[in-house]
């Protein structure tokens, strides 16, 4: 299988790349590790006369941590995250994902960025970025932040306008007592999430919870956010009950559709199975700092 | 649509390519160089036959265009062998029976190869984990476990 005939380019600079989107318009496509986008291209799902190749542009794969927030250069490979002792300390819920995001091989090449940007609801990293309430930094004729939590529009349909590059994602570093978690559950190495939970929350001094983002993968055609969740939680001390009403809610916030992964009821009960789970091992790390 | 003129190091020789946009850096190793070693499975980036290191990490090319190489450093199995001299996987392969069919082989020795060179003495899990982008349809895994870990020995005691 190869793609359709397309033109490619590879800019030195991000200037560069941005003036090929703004020449070729809808025409255009971006190519960062390309582990989704030449899948769809080679089973013909998608094509596109130009595909503008950001892999080389200096300075856009930086994973650091500045004055509270953690910078992801879009870049950045999955990989590279993996191995980050900054993902470690600071985003437990984002290195539960990272060995669990498709294979090593294909960890090898995939970017954050292209995880993040190009909408597909199956991605793991957008239900973590919303739940950590990550911004994501977008260029185009000026730079602009799109939080997560607003980023996401539809099936492959994002907040990125046309000639717009996202170049990095920032997250807060999470406050004393937080702690986060992510749960997914797949049928084997390289598939996407039968269903997948991602909370993040954080205590007060009293032992409640203060907040709590609760946000679901493969729950529909965009990440789902179970908003209703996290507000049922707010202010509640922690206690099994509360823990069982509020996966319980959060699965109602889940609109799968049926596939060879399962129908509809089994793929909301494990949204409801993960999260519950999800939320125990947050507050269990919560509890440590 | 345009060509592309790509150098890349092949096992350690400089090769030059005019190739399409679209030309899978698989089918460049194969078809343009005539390396035949590296294996297309299921041509939509699952099985891992057709892995090969790109300036040492393993990859699968059949979702890398050989445009995405150009100026880079591609090994193949082919590449393993040093004069004359099987690589220790290779050896480990063989002296464990690493292979049935041995369409799977030459991935999971460009992945294996790979992890030992950052991983001197990988733990089972850590093998498994390394080749889990690897499929064998033989599903020889216990054996292929045992080959690199031999290599691993065979490696530190050199």
């Amino acid at each position: 299988m190869i793609p359709a005939s397309f033109d490619y380019h590879r800019p030195a600079s991000l200037d560069e790349a941005l003036k090929l989107l703004k020449k070729h318009g809808d025409d255009a496509k971006v190519l960062s590790g390309g582990m989704s986008l030449l899948p769809m291209m080679k089973l013909r799902l998608a094509s596109f006369s130009h595909l503008v190749d950001i892999g080389r542009i200096p300075g856009l794969d930086a994973i650091k941590e500045e004055k509270g927030v953690v910078r992801i250069g879009a870049l950045a490979r999955q990989a590279a995250l993996e191995r980050s002792e900054v993902v470690r300390a600071k985003l437990p819920i984002l290195a539960d994902a990272l060995p669990l995001i498709a294979d090593p091989l294909v960890r090898n090449r995939g970017t954050i960025g292209g995880n993040v940007a190009n909408g597909d609801p199956g991605n793991d990293q957008p239900a973590i970025m919303i739940a950590l309430g990550a911004t994501f930094v977008a260029r185009g004729s000026k730079e602009r932040s799109i939080a997560a939590g607003d980023f996401y529009k539809g099936l492959y349909s994002t907040a990125l306008a046309p000639g717009e590059i996202l170049t990095e994602v920032r997250i807060p570093v999470p406050p004393a007592r937080s702690g986060g978690a992510y749960v997914k559950l797949k049928r084997k190495t390289g598939d996407f999430a039968v269903a997948a939970s991602a909370v993040q929350l954080t205590l007060g001094k009293s032992g409640a919870i203060e907040r709590c983002t609760i946000a679901l993968t493969n729950a529909g055609q965009t990440p789902v956010e179970a908003k209703e969740a996290g507000q049922f939680l707010a202010g509640k001390t922690p206690g099994d009950l509360t823990l069982r009403e509020a996966a319980q809610i959060a699965a109602k916030a889940s609109s799968p559709s049926a596939d060879r992964r399962g129908s509809v009821e089994y793929k909301k009960e494990m949204a409801r199975v993960l999260t519950a789970r999800a939320l125990k091992i947050a507050l269990e790390r919560a509890g440590r700092n | 649509m345009a060509t592309h003129k790509i150098s890349v190091t092949v096992n350690g020789a400089a090769r030059e390519a005019e190739v399409d946009s679209r030309l899978l850096l698989v089918h460049l190793i194969r078809e343009n160089f005539r390396l035949t070693g590296t294996h297309v499975g299921c041509d939509t980036s699952h099985c891992g036959a057709c892995t090969v290191q790109l300036d040492g990490t393993p990859v699968k090319s059949c979702t890398v265009l050989a445009v995405q190489a150009d100026g880079c450093k591609v090994t193949t199995v082919e590449g393993l062998e040093q004069g004359g001299k099987l690589h220790p996987v290779q050896e480990g392969f063989t002296e464990k029976h690493g292979l049935q069919c041995g369409f799977c082989t030459p991935g999971m020795l460009m992945t294996t190869s790979a992890l030992l060179a950052q991983n001197k003495n990988p733990s089972e899990q850590e093998i498994r984990q390394a080749i889990s982008g690897n499929l064998c349809r033989c599903t020889g895994y216990v054996n292929i476990v045992k080959a690199v870990q031999y290599a691993a020995e065979k490696m530190r005691s050199a």
